[in-house]
């Protein structure tokens, strides 16, 4: 992935995630934090802004935030909230509590599956706005609408924002950063993280520059809704600012829309005055500092995490860890199963290839028992059964979720030939074939087909296709 | 008892006793209200009927031998800024005029717990910010005592209240001097206590850490019993103290023998001669009493007005951002939401509103956070320090609560820096977070009342109710 | 800066009305600014402090780590809070069009 450009140009991405975190009610309040329901239900006096409300910070907020920063290697620090001042219908306060200068969690790293490491500058803590809907406009977009909907569920839901360091180089870079993070706070139970419902949000800095050049200007990208628009964006939006600068435009700092049915980005419209923000300490909290014993408990609690699941699952296969059987696997959250298939006497590295062409419906606790699949493994490596059988065997076990592979492969007649049987097989077929087999010993190597579907045929596919292929090579020298 | 109890502690033993009817108390003070309201206007709203209905409870818990609290029957009056369920609260500013909360404050809710009877909201300077209340959107409210003359502010309304006996003891809120300057003014017992003892949840936020809730009453002994009602810990305040209420009644017959009382020598001057002369004569008093006068220097209180007007203001630009028009109270109307806030803003506010909005605003703008905003939270670190170094030569400290006694109607609103001036002594107490109170002690010019305030540590509400017992047996001698 | 802090000018001031979303008259703007050059010219007594180093005060009473558990308590009933708002429409707030913020 290094060495990645566009025409000569290199891109610098920075990534912001925002991350809706998985807790029973609100960052500063006790309404419930949930999604989907009546508009304007989960309300109190400090999600609407009543005049005299106060906040009160939620402790399982913050141990979700302290599992995220740990789990991308940061820092845990003592920390404060501040406000951050401006108009916008959504926010009740008009003003968001959010963390400025002392966050929580500080400089981490999050490592792409290819080994390179992408810097977290940092995780803080923040509250969610609500959610307008705009009526009368087309497409329910701000511009021609009539007037708008304000719904405060939302409001006060707490957020984890990432602040990843511009050290990303490619769409696909940053692709792979989206996807790792996503498996992160899924796997430390901190969000579901679900681009397409808004759980996980994601804005894409993009510069672009000629290698060795100090950092171009930037322009912030916003409304990215999955991973592949992602990469549709910044590429589109590396493009653009690479077409400006040589035909000797400057690129102006800003922030822009991307769409996703024209894919292009366009700037949100500008005001006057950029707004100044006035952060200032929040006077209704005070400062949280987790101890030390809070911290080592989050941090001993913390599961295993996507990349080593990946390591572990490479050594005990094989196989590489980047490589995309192990990545779809782990992903899938099927590879404790794949091990556990192992531990049951099956061959590892077959149970991967199986589970990751077989197991793309079933969870990551599968139907099948990893000692039925063990057993059906244990068939085919010691050639009792054809890997065309085993794929058989293996749809049986799935739809019956589990079974005893060798007493399926025998109802089945599956057992394999065994060596003797073959070679009278191989006999009878070069007697009945004698022409292919001189054009296969003059080095046609089609002509086998000829032959090897001879045997097929006559032993109703229950010889091995791979162990005739054998023979015949050896017999032809 | 012959006479009808006036005092808080008088009415509440004698309705629990059964010795007297909550109902009869009431319709004492409704009568008072009658007779002298239109020349005050102490109250936004006088709530006649649900305080019938609440004193009715009261003598009917009573009867069936259930304790309905210290507070049995004492009807108090709240300042209209803390909310009050379904009644108004309007901060006496148009953008809340007829706007009813849907939650009481903690406060409120504890006092009804008590047995207490609302009698109704009393007026204030437009979002307490005033020490007129001038600056009510509402009207003026007048001196009880002379009503050509202002009441102080911005707690006028409860102030007044207390002083024409409407109500056997009110509520106020206290920011820079708001409960001690008319408590002085109107020659009643006005404390605001340790930031942090009484919780501010429901009350409208002006500046937040600055603002506290407290008591006005006729007499120390009231004020010692409605503030152990009011405080203690709760947890819908983040800033609340976690200690139980705050107790005082079993000091105030101690005296003040072996006590130290400071004199600041490095007082701002200005004040009126008279008192000074009232002042001084309180030092002799407790010096009588077997105290010792102790000089002390607080060099940095000089600045105590500036580090307030930047951050007070500060604090409430941030605050008073969320009436924008979207939720509740006053929306002017206009064919975009931007253009919605800046009509309704304009439209719902007052000057003086105004005028610290935008000081604020310019204070945390940037370029001049650090020579504004940021410079002031030093100078309040100073004077703290200088008020921790006084501490310990001094338990506590004596000054005058007002420079001058009640000015006449509209002879400051044209300068609204010689308004300020009126908090000079007042001021630093609510920088430093401690508890300070206002005492009468004697008349000034055209016999007006002198309030003598006393200065305490943080917590330390026992001494000085200690030593204003002793100045208010003084007082009446 | 060396001498008192600067005056602020009606400019100054329309950009600050304009942050805090309060529609000015010119006349208003005009003595707003001379009010508040006033009051900022009384606070320049503290540019005189040496304030190097001297922390900032931010909390009357160090109170840290003030938390709650993670339990659903009551809301607010909607139709009280809707009852009260400018304006509502299918249980939500109805403004006018959201044009010229940021969001």
């Amino acid at each position: 992935m290094s060495g990645y450009t566009i025409d000569g140009w290199e891109i610098v991405v920075g990534l912001e995630v925002h991350v809706e975190l998985a807790t029973a009610t609100k960052l500063f309040s006790a309404s419930a934090n949930r999604f989907g329901d009546e508009p304007n239900i989960h309300i109190d006096p400090v999600t609407l802004g009543l005049p005299g409300a106060l906040p009160v910070l939620n402790r399982q907020a913050v141990e979700l935030a302290m599992r995220i920063g740990l789990a991308l290697e940061c820092t845990v620090q003592p920390c404060t909230f501040h406000r951050k001042n401006y108009f916008y219908p959504d926010m009740p306060k008009a003003y968001q509590i959010s963390q400025y200068d002392q966050p929580l969690n500080v400089d981490g790293w999050l490592e792409l599956p290819g080994g390179k490491r992408i810097g977290v500058e940092r995780a803080h803590l923040e509250e969610d706005t609500g959610k307008s809907t705009h009526v009368g406009g087309s497409g329910g977009r701000i511009h021609g609408s009539d007037h708008s909907l304000i719904d405060f569920n939302r409001a006060g839901v707490p957020l984890v924002e990432i602040v990843g360091r511009p050290d990303i180089a490619s769409p696909e870079e940053a692709k792979q950063y989206v996807t790792e993070l996503r498996q992160i706070l899924v796997a430390v139970g901190a969000s579901d993280a679900k681009m397409e419902e808004g759980s996980m949000r994601c804005d894409a800095n993009v510069s672009v520059r000629k290698p060795g050049q100090p950092l171009g200007t930037r322009c912030e990208i916003k409304n990215v809704n999955s991973v592949r628009s992602l990469g549709r964006a910044i590429e589109y939006e590396a493009r653009r600012q690479i077409a400006l600068i040589e035909s000797g435009e400057k690129v102006r700092q800003e922030t822009r829309h991307w769409d996703e049915t024209d894919g292009h980005t366009h700037t949100l419209r500008t005001k006057e005055d950029a707004d100044d923000y006035r952060y200032f300490l929040e006077p209704d909290l005070v400062p949280l500092a987790p101890d030390a014993a809070w911290i080592e408990s989050v941090r001993a609690a913390l599961p295993m995490l996507p990349r080593e699941r990946r390591r572990r699952l490479a050594e005990a296969t094989g196989v590489p860890a980047d490589g995309e059987a192990v990545m779809v696997v782990v992903e899938r959250g099927q590879d404790d199963y794949v091990l556990a298939v192992g531990a049951a006497g099956g061959d590892v590295a077959r149970a991967l290839v199986h589970v990751k062409e077989a197991y793309a419906e079933q969870g990551s606790i599968p139907s099948v028992p990893a000692a039925d699949l063990a057993g059906m493994i244990t068939l085919e490596t010691s050639g009792r059964i054809t890997a065309t059988q085993a794929k058989t065997v293996l749809s049986e076990l799935l739809s019956n979720g589990g079974g005893d592979a060798a007493a399926i492969a025998a109802a089945k007649g599956f057992e394999a030939m065994d060596a003797s049987s073959l070679e009278a097989l191989v006999d009878e077929a070069l007697a009945a074939q004698p022409a292919a087999w001189a054009k296969y010993c003059d080095g046609e190597e089609k002509a086998v087909g000829a032959i090897v579907g001879h045997i097929m045929k006559a032993s109703k596919g229950q010889a091995d296709g791979k162990a005739v292929s054998a023979i015949l090579q050896a017999r032809r020298g | 008892m012959t006479t009808a109890p006036v005092s808080v502690a008088g009415i509440g033993a004698a309705v629990r006793s059964g010795e007297v009817s909550a109902v009869e108390v009431l319709e004492r003070h409704l009568a008072a209200i009658d007779a002298r309201e239109p020349d005050i206007h102490a109250f936004n709203l006088v709530t006649a009927d649900a305080a019938r209905a609440t004193a009715a409870r009261v003598d009917a818990d009573v009867a069936a031998g259930r304790d309905p609290g210290p507070l049995a029957g004492v009807p108090i009056a709240l300042k209209d800024n803390l909310c009050t369920r379904g009644v108004p609260t309007t901060c006496s500013s148009r953008i809340l005029e007829g706007w009813r909360p849907p939650y009481d404050a903690t406060v409120v809710r504890r006092l009804a717990a008590a047995g207490a009877v609302f009698v109704g909201k009393t007026n204030l300077d437009e979002f307490a910010m005033g020490s007129s209340t001038e600056n009510s959107a509402f009207g003026v409210t007048l001196n009880p005592l002379d009503t050509s003359r202002v009441a102080g502010g911005s707690s006028g309304g409860s102030a007044a209240a207390v002083a024409a006996s409407f109500a056997a003891a009110s509520l106020g809120s206290d920011t820079g001097g708001s409960i001690r300057q008319p408590a002085a003014l109107c020659g009643v017992v006005g404390v605001k206590p340790t930031y942090g003892t009484v919780s501010r949840y429901g009350l409208v936020a002006f500046a937040s850490s600055l603002d506290q809730i407290g008591p006005f009453t006729n007499d120390v002994r009231d004020a010692s019993i409605v503030l152990e009602a009011i405080s203690g810990h709760d947890p819908l305040d983040s800033t609340s103290i976690p200690r139980g209420p705050v107790t005082t009644t079993e000091v105030l017959d101690r005296g003040v023998a072996g006590l130290r009382v400071g004199r600041i020598v490095d007082l701002p001057g200005g004040s009126d001669p008279e008192v000074e002369q009232r002042l001084a004569e309180a030092f002799d008093a407790l010096r009588a009493a077997g105290a010792t006068i102790v000089d002390v220097e607080l060099p940095s209180m000089k600045f105590g007005l500036t580090a307030y007007y930047l951050i007070a203001p500060a604090e409430a630009s941030s605050n008073l951002a969320r009436y924008d028009g979207v939720r509740y109270g006053m929306r002017v109307d206009a064919p975009d939401t931007n253009a919605m806030y800046g009509a309704t803003r304009a439209a719902g506010f007052g000057d003086e509103v105004k005028r610290r909005i935008m000081l604020g605003t310019y204070a945390l703008s940037a370029g001049y956070f650090d020579a504004y905003y940021g410079k002031a939270l030093k100078v309040r670190r100073l004077i703290h320090d200088d008020f921790d170094r006084a501490y310990a030569q001094a338990d506590v400290l004596l000054t005058p609560t007002s420079p001058i006694v009640a000015f006449p109607v509209g002879a400051k609103v044209d300068d609204p820096l010689s308004m300020y001036l009126c908090d000079v002594f007042t001021i630093p107490t609510n920088l430093a977070g401690h508890p300070a109170m206002s005492v009468p002690f004697g008349t000034g010019a055209d016999g007006l009342p002198v309030g003598v305030q006393v200065l305490a540590p943080t917590l330390g509400e026992p001494v000085m109710f200690q030593v204003a017992a002793e100045l208010e047996r003084a007082a009446a001698r | 800066m060396a001498d008192s802090s600067p005056r602020i000018t009606p400019e100054a001031v329309a950009k600050v009305a304009r942050l805090a979303r309060l529609d000015l008259a010119e006349a208003d703007l005009a003595r707003f600014a001379e009010q508040l050059a006033g009051m900022l010219a009384h606070f320049a007594d503290i540019d005189a402090l040496d304030l190097s180093t001297v922390e900032p005060m931010t909390q009357p009473y160090p109170l840290v780590n003030v938390m709650r558990d993670d339990v659903v308590s009551t809301s607010l009933d909607r139709d009280e809070v809707l009852a009260a708002a400018p304006a509502a429409e299918d249980g939500r707030f109805r403004v006018p069009p959201i044009i010229g913020l940021e969001g």
